[in-house]
């Protein structure tokens, strides 16, 4: 049996959460003040994810790069990948806040979406 | 630009430009060589910017002579380069009973050099003109005549009205040898080699090299570094005058005075060191300026320092200006060891090198010299109708980048499109103050980088702080690294 | 020119107080200045998640958030310039710069003072060295990042661990840079809890707390930054000298709210947060002059300057609205007890209070298993027990307003030791 104390990022509140476990099994979850803390805590000692947010190239805007995230979250183990796949690509003006700029992002399923509107040139 | 020159000047600071901005009075090709990327690169940007009164030096010596004497120059200097200026007055604060004596003999020396209308001044008196000066003072000496300018215009305006003139200027060109070729000079910098009949050697804390590659006779500099901290604009008011303690055989002490755009100035240092080429602040000089700066001013609200800085002063051994023909080089002039009161001399230095240098070449006068040279145009310096009416005119005028001391991009525009003009962050600072305020260039310096780009056409990750290898961006995010 | 309420800055504050305005008075001409090309202020560049979970229930990136409020104003009587420097404030009259007007004044009624923050530099630091390029503060970091896309260095070490600090460790890694080392001067970080984790840990960064840089070494561009371990009164201990050889450093010492125009209008500031004192309508001490956000205090959830802005600016309208009576009876004053640095707002007039009251505050130091006290008068009215309170998390405690019928002269906020 082994305990690991985690910080759950899925709000400021920051709780801390005792996750206890034996072997791969989860024993137990203590120290979440909500569900969406519980469901962390669940995940992130077995396949941890995370939100990846970053800036990727446009053409003919009125700048040349536009904010950007993944949809949902994408295992952490693949953030770099995720990241090289953005930085590999290119979109086009006009983009608005919401528009998938790659459908499926480093074969993690997940689409990148645009954060920010930006106009054309 | 062919390189054969009548005179060429190295060091582009306020002794060169000084003396380059006399001679452009005369009939003679001259070249200004400076090591760094732009004017005012050296000592000339890390100083006290005090236009001092003359008291201290010793009499009948050249530092005596070129500080009264460019103190007298400056008002009507300061009139026809648009360079700001005040003459506020020092006091010389005297905090022990036992010291008084000092300052007597301060005054004696003031009135030997001819610096006019001088007082000491009771308990009371100080207490008056600076409400916040130590409770032990017992008396100060005040000289009216003593003033505040901003070093940077000064070099800048003496460089560009030479310039206007006929002067040329060449940058990042350290000059690597002199050498003596029978009637002329050969003066090799990394890209070119210059021709010449007579240098002047304005080279700061190298101006001893220069002058030991021509002469038996050997000089020393040694750098004396000073540390200063710059207090927030809020702080105007604090002192009214500059507040000197009195002298020490390093010189003139750790001042507390107004700067001529509204800071407060605290330092500097006087520490010795053996590297030319660095100018750190370093802990020690900044406990020494906290400390130095409370024997005479109570209460210096240190806790608004926006930014700390430091310079390197060339003290030559002799501890003398030594400004003169080098007797075994014929056609080498020096000037070695200029540093305080260096600032206030310049102009004084200028007229007497230039007229050293003219009778040796036998130089004439050209029939038409303009002194006056126009400072970038400030939009807040004017009247509301005049500014609204530049701004309909040329809108980039009421567009401001620097808030923290409300520059607009018309005049980062102007700093940059110039002749002699801004090519680097630090470049448009000195010309136009956009990141010298209370943010020290955080908001600005992004906005004021594209402007440099889009104006020079520099690219964006090639721009610098103040040039060389001081570029600022390292390449565009999504680059392969 | 001529406007009901003249709000200054269209950022998350700005913008948060002239929708609330406009909705409570839509016969009210409500005009922003704003000094960027674009609404939305600091958010445009906070590309990263955690803003609205409180307001929207979701996670949004700054710029979304930023979208979010955008939206509503075309449907309100709110008018906004862009590329627009305000000057100088009166108590009627605000003074303003751009291209196509000059410098033109403008009358208005009210006036809402959202100008944001700036942050510390190093020369404010006194951090002793050389002044090469590659220094910047982590904000300008940001920006050139995210919104001009350059790398501002390659090998980066970073003073601070506020929020800003340890967000950018995470997008300077992303974007391919070496991150060595944040540095904290204090024994605690003064960021989110999160952050640590999702900025710093997942990255492999570490944090070394109780650690300062005391040298910074190249001429032109950053060479190598020297760190040392502090003692308790934050001097650094000799002997414990690393250098970190490193192209840049990026400082995220703290946040100064922008009140330059304030103490022109002879707004009072408050020492402790460096902005305005308040009262419960976020009403300056000058009458008709409000404000909220940053430049009211640094806050850490943008939710918090939503939600304080738009109480500014329903305030700011029903100023401009009707003339009620004179309030007579002394407001009540708000205190910071033990262990609170400062509160939100200073004083209440109980009368102008509808639903509830919400005093934020910060805690001067970290606190474990320690007790928020809320004294009416002296006396306690409510204790309740906080795990853990650190001066990086904004705290609040809400009055209800039949509560504060209860109050006679002051309310003091105070942090018991467990």
């Amino acid at each position: 049996m082994d305990t690991r104390e985690l910080t759950c990022i899925n709000c400021p509140m920051g709780c801390r959460i005792t996750v206890t476990m034996d072997g791969g099994n989860i024993i137990s979850i203590e120290g979440n003040t909500c569900k969406r803390g519980e469901v962390y805590a669940r995940t992130e000692v077995t396949t941890p994810v995370r939100i990846v947010t970053t800036t990727i190239k446009v053409n003919g805007g009125v700048s040349d790069r536009v904010s950007c995230k993944t949809r949902e979250s994408v295992p952490k183990e693949k953030i770099f990948l995720v990241m090289e796949a953005i930085n590999k690509a290119c979109c086009y003006a006009p983009v608005k806040i919401g528009d998938v700029l790659i459908s499926d992002c480093a074969e993690t399923g997940i689409p990148i979406v645009a954060t920010k509107s930006l106009e054309k040139k | 630009m062919n390189n054969s020159y009548d005179i060429i000047i190295i060091g582009a600071g306020v002794t060169g430009a000084a003396i380059a901005r006399e001679l452009s009075r005369y009939e003679c090709r001259v070249l200004v060589i400076e090591k760094d990327e732009d004017l005012c690169s050296g000592t000339s940007k890390a100083n006290s910017g005090i236009v001092h009164a003359g008291y201290d030096a010793k009499p009948g010596t050249l530092k005596a002579k070129m500080n009264i004497r460019g103190n007298g120059m400056m008002p009507v200097l300061a009139q026809e380069l648009d360079i700001p200026f005040k003459q506020i007055g020092s006091l010389v604060v005297c905090t022990d009973e036992s010291m008084r004596s000092g300052i007597e003999e301060l005054y004696q020396r003031g009135l030997t050099n001819g610096v006019p209308n001088m007082k000491i001044l009771g308990r009371e008196e100080v207490i008056q003109m600076e409400p916040n000066i130590s409770e032990n003072v017992v008396c100060a000496l005040f000289a009216p005549n003593a003033g505040i300018i901003c070093p940077f215009r000064l070099n800048i305006a003496l460089a560009e009205c030479a310039n206007q003139n006929g002067v040329d200027f060449v940058f990042d060109s350290k000059v690597l040898s002199v050498e003596k070729k029978g009637d002329h000079f050969e003066v090799t910098a990394p890209d070119e080699v210059y021709r010449c009949s007579a240098v002047i050697n304005c080279a700061g804390c190298h101006s001893d090299e220069l002058h030991n590659m021509v002469s038996d006779r050997k000089l020393h500099i040694t750098p004396r570094r000073g540390d200063y901290m710059l207090l927030d604009r809020s702080t105007k008011g604090f002192v009214n005058h500059v507040i000197f303690p009195q002298p020490t055989r390093l010189g003139k002490g750790i001042l507390v005075t107004p700067t001529v755009h509204g800071n407060t100035l605290v330092g500097p240092t006087a520490i010795d060191t053996d590297n030319k080429d660095e100018a750190p602040v370093t802990a020690d000089g900044l406990t020494q300026v906290s400390a130095g700066s409370a024997r005479n001013v109570e209460g210096v609200p240190l806790r608004q320092v926006i930014t700390g800085f430091s310079g390197l002063r060339a003290h030559e051994d002799s501890g003398e200006f030594i400004l003169e023909e080098v007797s075994d080089c014929p056609g080498f002039f020096d000037c070695v060891g200029i540093e305080s009161p260096g600032l206030t001399a310049c102009p004084a230095i200028g007229e007497y090198m230039a007229s050293q240098v003219s009778a040796k070449l036998s130089l004439t006068l050209k029939k038409e010299w303009n002194p006056i040279c126009h400072d970038v145009k400030k939009p807040f310096e004017m009247s509301a109708n005049e500014r609204n009416a530049l701004i309909k005119e040329h809108p980039e005028y009421g567009r401001i980048i620097c808030r923290c001391e409300t520059v607009t991009e018309g005049e980062i525009i102007d700093a940059v499109k110039r002749p002699l003009g801004a090519r680097s962050l630090d470049g448009v600072k000195r010309r136009t103050r956009a990141g010298m305020g209370r943010c020290q260039g955080g908001f600005c310096s992004p906005r004021v980088m594209e402007i440099i780009s889009r104006e020079t056409g520099i690219p964006l990750d090639e721009v610098t702080k103040n040039g060389g290898n001081s570029k600022i961006l390292t390449g565009r995010t999504k680059d392969e690294i | 020119m001529r406007s009901d309420i003249v709000i200054v800055g269209g950022g998350p504050a700005g913008l948060a107080a002239a929708i609330a305005a406009a909705k409570e008075n839509s016969s009210l001409d409500i005009l922003i200045l704003e000094r960027d090309s674009e609404l939305g202020g600091i958010l445009n560049q906070c590309i990263h998640n955690g803003f609205g979970l409180h307001t929207f229930n979701e996670e949004l990136t700054g710029p979304e958030y930023a979208a979010r409020f955008e939206e509503q104003l075309a449907g309100l009587n709110i008018r906004y310039m862009l590329n627009t420097m305000v000057l100088d404030v009166e108590s009627s009259k605000v003074t303003a710069i751009n291209s196509e007007e000059g410098v033109f004044e403008v009358e208005c009624h009210a006036i809402v003072l959202c100008m944001g923050c700036r942050e510390r530099p190093r020369g404010a630091l006194n951090i002793p060295g050389l002044r090469p390029a590659g220094i910047f503060t982590a904000g300008t970091a940001q920006r050139l990042v995210n919104i001009e896309g350059y790398m501002p260095g390659r090998e980066v070490v970073i003073l601070g661990s506020g929020d800003i600090g340890l967000i950018m460790a995470r997008r300077m890694t992303l974007e391919g840079a070496k991150v060595k080392a944040v540095c904290e001067l204090m024994p605690y970080s003064g960021g989110l809890k999160r952050n640590i984790v999702q900025c710093l840990d997942d990255f492999n960064i570490p944090l070394l707390l109780s650690h300062t840089v005391i040298d910074i070494k190249g001429k032109e561009r950053v060479t190598s930054v020297v760190i040392a371990e502090v003692d308790s009164s934050l001097k650094p201990i000799p002997g414990t000298e690393q250098e970190i050889t490193c192209d840049t450093l990026l400082l995220s010492c703290g946040l100064i709210p922008e009140n330059e125009l304030s103490r022109a209008a002879d707004v009072k500031i408050n020492p402790a947060t460096n902005g305005p004192v308040v009262n419960e309508s976020f009403e300056t001490s000058v009458p008709g002059i409000f404000s909220c956000g940053n430049v009211l205090h640094v806050h850490d959830l943008v939710d918090y300057v939503s939600e304080e802005s738009s109480r500014a600016g329903r305030s700011a309208a029903k100023f401009v609205s009707y003339n009620g009576p004179e309030y007579s009876k002394p407001a009540i004053l708000i205190k910071a007890g033990n262990g609170v640095r400062y509160t939100v707002p200073s004083n209440v007039r109980d009368i102008n209070v509808e639903d509830d009251l919400i005093i934020r505050f910060r805690s001067g130091n970290v606190y474990k298993n320690a007790y928020v006290d809320v004294l009416f008068d002296g006396e306690v009215k409510m204790h309740r027990k906080k795990q853990i309170i650190t001066p990086g998390e904004m705290e609040q405690v809400i009055i209800k307003r039949r509560d504060l019928d209860e109050v006679d002269s002051d309310i003091t906020i105070r942090i018991m030791e467990g």
